[in-house]
């Protein structure tokens, strides 16, 4: 075996190699020879080895091999060897290693050794890598070194019995009353420690926060003779005294004066010295500042200080530090729906902030920007975030898009203003956009029946511009679609109209078809579109006829089924043809969005906020583009429940008031509260419209066990198929659907159909069922809803 | 609630070599060389003067470049990121002034020395000693006990 080389020559040696392989190389021989020095015993060079490994190890090398090797330096006598050991047992080992069990007896004679720089080694260790089970066993003695006259181990026990707390927030008591000594330290090292101790204990535990409050007198003079105390060069950065130092003070008492009155008062005038006398030229002025603003903020300051402290931050937005101007905006952000109109006076500095070169912060400066939109500054605000859209860096592009069309939502001075809004977004950043704003945007225009005529017009002309904007490209052909005769005939009160003939619009139909770059989906917008302008023109009819022909061979599944079924429209049933392509009605915001978030197709067994905030927000129905719902009427199919007179009303405004809450609980809020009449005989009748009835008996099975059986029949003079019910139940109640014994009811009452339901009702609640009933007859599809709020027999 | 000051520090030059890790917080092995590899891929590419703060996952980074070696430390959520800036700055300090002008060499032969410092000014991820002259000293006496070489006596 080679002799070593010492560490340096190694370290060379390795940066010398030309080639990773090459370094591979070297790094293995060393391993080799260092493997085999550990074997042997004690000579001189063994710390220069364990540091090779060590080096090794930064390089990425694998080095466990090394951990029993630290566990024996660690218990040498001599300094120079420990000082190695405990190095790499901080690099190598961590708590889930079996070999860190063994330095603990280590560590414990250590700390009472007699010279203070082996018990820092040790105290050092413990705070890196201590495990649980350590701390708990060496927390005494680290107590005890708290109470030691030496600042230097003072100082490192502090830090030490945090990492403690840390690990074992019980041991948080043992440590409450060195802690509170310490505060009368001078050495600003021990002071620190001191601060950063209590910090953490009165963080873990509200008992202890409430005895350390009477120390803020105590922390508002220590800080009172940093503030204003002569140059000290020790502690001195930049003009500023011990920075370090004022910042934890100043987090302390963050802490202290939360939710509190009386300590936010006592440290009332401190906080304004300390704003007004920082300076604030340097970065460690302002960082100083900062922690006084995020103090101020927090406790329960007076308003002249908070308008102090947003100021600050107002100053920092006009920075040239860009870290400084980054700082400002991220505690704005913070502060924005708090102090509303404190941070509305610095609108203008902010908006500027768009503009800067660095993507974080324009990243801080568009969430900002957003979030000040308000009623009264719509318009400037819109033009210049739609300034900034059309500039910005890819990655804020969806961002950027979806604030803007929250904002022109809430505070859209005019449906026209609204209207432009939205399509400027969708010409200028067009692929950015999510999803749901293709039918956000086809409803409201449908809504805005006194602007169809103008929006037509401009989505006619912005589809010439630019065919490759697919949101823009699809609304524009639902919108030629539902609109063309407005096109057509030529005039227009808000803007200039387009003399077209109805060639050219179906000129511009068939360019979307064609085109390369449409998607599927924009397809489909446009074939329907096609369709829809046969009832709405007069000439081309056959135009549109031989263009629907075509497409009933097109590879596009989707786009071949529209295809065949307009033909279909146009042979089998020309009759119906002008019924169904008429123009859509005006759409329900309010009754579509409830219907979708009350309906459940399994038992609402766990909340489900999300899925009903979603549905909500995008209030939207099918669009017209998918064809298939055309027969499915909107709001003819579904009606909403109305279940108690009294309780009802108070249940869809709660729905739509809190959506978070209302996924799971929609059932318990509903008819919670009438009295539930006992119902003398076992079958009841739940309901009976059309000549389809529904009758429900139950039985007890068990305490909480309940069987339901639900009997269906129908009396007209037509079969019905595809006979499905579904049933909710309140959250609690466990439900299990039987499958039922048939799923077609024949005419006249030929058979019925049955359907067990097994319920678990543990903690016994107010049993309601909620059944949705589902059929086809006649060809058309029925679907209802009933609610059961009584079961016989119970 | 636990409010670390610091997660890691660690120190790599433009070419991506790690010359120094320190991890505040128990963290494997696997992760260790994933948070590496994520902080070499975040900062080198910056471009200089921009910001210095960055967010990833739920830390925000602070990292600040000293000629050939960037320092880049990981904070949590509610860190001042300022005075993090002014923790790095600190640490530069204190090697300069042991190694006299310091350099990326010195720090590479003499790692461990760099290891000893940090440990005379941050432990556990708080900052230990807010004096430069303290930790100064320290170090110069724990180098000189190291340098007697000799067994240290035990109580």
């Amino acid at each position: 075996m080679s002799p070593s080389v010492p560490l340096q020559e190694m370290i060379r040696a390795i940066r010398s190699a030309r080639t990773q392989c090459e370094e591979r190389g070297v790094i293995q021989r060393e391993c080799a020879a260092i493997r085999a020095q550990f074997r042997q015993t004690d000579n001189g060079g063994r710390s220069h080895n364990l540091a090779k490994l060590l080096y090794v190890h930064m390089l990425g090398y694998p080095a466990h091999f090394g951990q029993m090797e630290c566990v024996r330096m660690i218990a040498s006598p001599r300094y120079s060897e420990k000082r190695v050991g405990y190095l790499g047992a901080m690099m190598l080992l961590d708590e889930k290693q079996d070999a860190s069990l063994l330095i603990t007896n280590s560590i414990k004679n250590d700390l009472s050794h007699s010279n203070q720089y082996v018990q820092s080694l040790a105290l050092c260790t413990l705070a890196c890598m201590g495990s649980a089970e350590m701390c708990r066993d060496l927390a005494p003695e680290i107590d005890r070194l708290l109470r030691s006259s030496n600042s230097y181990i003072k100082k490192k026990a502090a830090l030490c019995a945090v990492h403690i707390v840390r690990k074992v927030h019980d041991l948080g008591e043992l440590f409450v009353p060195s802690a509170r000594s310490l505060l009368s330290e001078k050495n600003h090292g021990v002071l620190h420690g001191a601060v950063v101790l209590i910090t953490e204990l009165c963080e873990r535990s509200p008992e202890t926060l409430e005895r350390f409050r009477k120390t803020v007198p105590d922390l508002v003079q220590i800080m009172k003779g940093l503030v204003i105390s002569g140059y000290s060069p020790d502690h001195d950065v930049a003009g500023v005294s011990d920075p370090f130092l004022q910042v934890r003070i100043l987090r302390l008492l963050r802490i202290l004066g939360r939710n509190n009155e009386a300590a936010s008062d006592a440290m009332n005038d401190l906080l304004a010295q300390v704003a007004t006398n920082t300076d604030s030229t340097k970065t460690v002025g302002n960082a100083v500042l900062y922690e006084t603003v995020l103090t101020v903020l927090d406790i329960k300051s007076e308003s002249g200080l908070r308008v102090l402290a947003v100021n600050i931050l107002g100053r920092f937005l006009l920075n040239n530090d860009r870290n400084i101007r980054y700082i400002a905006m991220t505690s704005l952000q913070k502060i924005v729906s708090t102090d509303h109109n404190a941070v509305q006076r610095h609108r203008g500095t902010i908006v500027d902030c768009l503009k800067d070169q660095d993507a974080s912060v324009k990243r801080r400066a568009l969430e900002l920007s957003l979030a000040l939109v308000s009623a009264s500054n719509i318009r400037s605000m819109m033009k210049e975030l739609l300034i900034f859209l059309s500039s910005c860096p890819p990655e804020l592009r969806a961002q950027a898009a979806s604030g803007i069309f929250n904002a022109a939502e809430r505070y859209a001075p005019s449906k026209r203003w609204h209207i432009d809004t939205i399509l400027h977004v969708l010409t200028t950043a067009g692929g950015d956009v999510r999803d749901e704003t293709v039918p956000n945007l086809i409803q409201l225009i449908t809504n805005t029946s006194e602007l169809h005529c103008y929006t037509v017009h401009k989505l006619y002309r912005a589809l010439f511009t630019d065919i490759s904007q697919q949101p823009l490209v699809q609304v524009a052909c639902w919108c030629i679609g539902e609109y063309g005769d407005l096109l057509l005939k030529g005039e227009c009160q808000e803007t200039e109209a387009v003399q077209v003939t109805e060639d050219d619009v179906l000129d511009a139909l068939e360019i979307v078809l064609q085109s390369h770059m449409s998607t599927p989906t924009t397809r489909g917008f446009a074939l329907t579109a096609t369709m829809k302008l046969s009832t709405r023109i007069t000439d081309n009819v056959d135009r549109i006829r031989s263009i629907v022909s075509i497409y009933g061979s097109c590879i596009d599944v989707e786009l071949q089924q529209r295809a065949v079924e307009y033909n279909a429209l146009f042979k089998k049933y020309d009759h119906m043809r002008a019924a169904v392509l008429e123009r859509m009605p005006v759409i329900q915001k309010n009754s579509l969005g409830q219907t979708n978030g009350e309906l459940s197709e399994e038992p609402m067994k766990e909340s489900q906020p999300g899925k009903v905030k979603q549905e909500e927000t995008a209030l939207p129905p099918q669009p017209a583009g998918q064809v298939v719902d055309l027969l499915d009427l909107l709001g003819g199919s579904q009606e909403p429940l109305q279940p108690g007179s009294s309780v009802g009303g108070s249940a869809s405004t709660q729905l739509t008031a809190a959506p978070s809450s209302a996924g799971g609980d929609l059932l318990d809020l509903l008819g919670g509260f009438e009295p539930t009449p006992l119902a003398p005989a076992p079958t009841v009748t739940v309901y009976e419209k059309n000549g389809v009835t529904l009758t429900l008996s139950c039985e007890q099975q068990s305490e909480s066990g309940l069987t339901v059986t639900l009997t269906a029949s129908n009396s007209t003079d037509s079969d019905i198929s595809g006979f499905t019910l579904q049933a909710a139940v309140p959250k609690s109640v466990q439900l299990q659907m039987r499958a039922p014994s048939r799923d077609s009811l024949p005419a006249h009452g030929g058979a019925k159909l049955t359907q067990l339901v097994v319920l678990n009702n543990p903690n016994k609640v107010n049993l309601k069922m909620r059944i949705r009933v589902s059929y086809t007859c006649q060809g058309s599809v029925v679907q209802d809803m009933v609610q059961v709020d009584s079961f016989p027999g119970l | 609630m636990l409010r670390f000051i610091l997660r890691f520090l660690l120190l790599f030059n433009r070419q991506g070599k790690l010359r120094l890790q320190k991890w505040f917080v128990p963290t494997s092995d696997r992760e260790r060389k994933k948070v590496i590899r994520d902080m070499i891929m975040l900062v080198l590419p910056r471009q200089p003067r921009t910001c210095n703060f960055l967010r990833w996952k739920d830390l925000k980074i602070v990292y600040k470049r000293y000629a050939s070696l960037y320092f880049c430390a990981g904070l949590e959520e509610q860190d001042n990121e300022l005075l993090a800036l002014e923790v790095l700055h600190r640490y530069v300090e204190l090697l300069d002034k042991y190694f006299g002008n310091v350099c990326e060499l010195d720090i590479i032969f003499n790692f461990e020395k760099a290891y000893f410092i940090l440990d005379e000014f941050l432990m556990g991820g708080e900052v230990l000693e807010t004096s430069k002259f303290a930790v100064n000293v320290s170090m110069e006496q724990a180098d000189t006990l190291q340098e007697m070489m000799g067994v240290c006596c035990r109580i």
